[in-house]
């Protein structure tokens, strides 16, 4: 049986504000924007901090919805709603907001996404500012209109290098996690 | 000339696209698919071009957007760049110490041929 006091107490010690284990829609990103403007209003903070914050959770979250919708998967029900569901995190501690993110994804993709976010992470403030124009005017667009634009924009508006790890789930499935600082102001 | 008028929601800008010459851009743009709300767009700015107004003032007043509409927004300038026989010229408006919302407007300005005016205003 879970211990229900014992994940609020750890929640607790881990400032976490909010926390979701679940397949993202469009409604429930609506209303994560909606809990954490207010909270941030609640706490006071600058301007500054809630537009960086608001920016970074845009992108992580709708890059989980989109993920969710292009994962092309074969299963059960259950199985297909337990490799769709993702998990997400915010905390606030020692003067930065953490954003954390967590799917599934195809093993054969991680090289992929380890490049692109290695790319990302080797550049400074001005190569990302270049690159984000290249990417942005290379006329691609993926049938959303991302166009893989959100990593370096997360980047970007956080300012900070973008943490992440994979875990080998099986033979086919990993488990990335993602996690996102930004310094308040 | 038809004007395009589209109420702002939690995820959608304002638009006020207007036969007159002037093109309204305001508030949040956050939607999971921005291509199917830029389309229409796109599309009046086509129509206008048929028989524009010698000056077509453009205001873009955004407070948000996300990568997804960034290539919208792009698109939305590379139309107007096609426009002939009207003088275009963009304000982009962002509000004091937002200097992502000030670098993302030179970031367009930098690839479109359009004159842009950086405006920057307390609260938009």
């Amino acid at each position: 049986m879970i211990d229900i006091f014992e994940l609020y107490k750890n929640m607790e010690r881990n400032n976490i504000i909010l926390s979701f284990k679940v397949a993202i829609t469009s409604e429930l990103l609506s209303s994560v924007l909606q809990i954490m403007e207010s909270k941030m209003d609640d706490l006071d903070e600058s301007l500054k901090t809630r537009r960086k914050v608001f920016n970074v959770l845009v992108e992580c979250l709708q890059n989980l919805y989109h993920h969710i919708d292009d994962f092309e998967i074969e299963g059960s029900p259950e199985e297909i709603a337990k490799l769709k569901s993702a998990v997400f995190m915010i905390s606030r501690n020692e003067g930065y907001y953490n954003v954390v993110t967590g799917n599934f994804l195809l093993s054969e993709n991680v090289d992929k996404l380890t490049d692109r976010i290695n790319t990302i992470n080797s550049f400074d403030r001005a190569q990302l500012k270049e690159y984000y124009k290249s990417i942005l005017n290379n006329g691609e667009m993926s049938a959303k209109g991302g166009g893989g634009l959100g990593f370096i924009d997360i980047a970007k508006k956080s300012g900070e290098k973008l943490e992440y790890s994979f875990s080998k789930v099986d033979e086919t499935y990993s488990f990335f996690t993602l996690i996102v600082k930004i310094e308040q102001q | 000339m038809d004007n395009l008028t589209i109420e702002g929601s939690a995820k959608t800008p304002t638009i006020e696209f207007k036969g007159e010459g002037t093109l309204l851009i305001k508030g949040r743009s956050i939607p999971e698919n921005s291509i199917e709300f830029y389309k229409p767009l796109i599309d009046w700015i086509g129509n206008y071009g048929g028989s524009p107004q010698s000056n077509t003032e453009v205001n873009i007043q955004l407070e948000y957007f996300n990568t997804s509409s960034s290539k919208c927004i792009l698109d939305v300038f590379k139309k107007l760049e096609t426009l002939n026989g009207t003088n275009v010229a963009i304000n982009w408006y962002y509000e004091e110490d937002d200097e992502d919302m000030l670098e993302a407007g030179e970031d367009y300005q930098a690839i479109i041929d359009i004159p842009f005016k950086m405006i920057e205003v307390e609260e938009l």
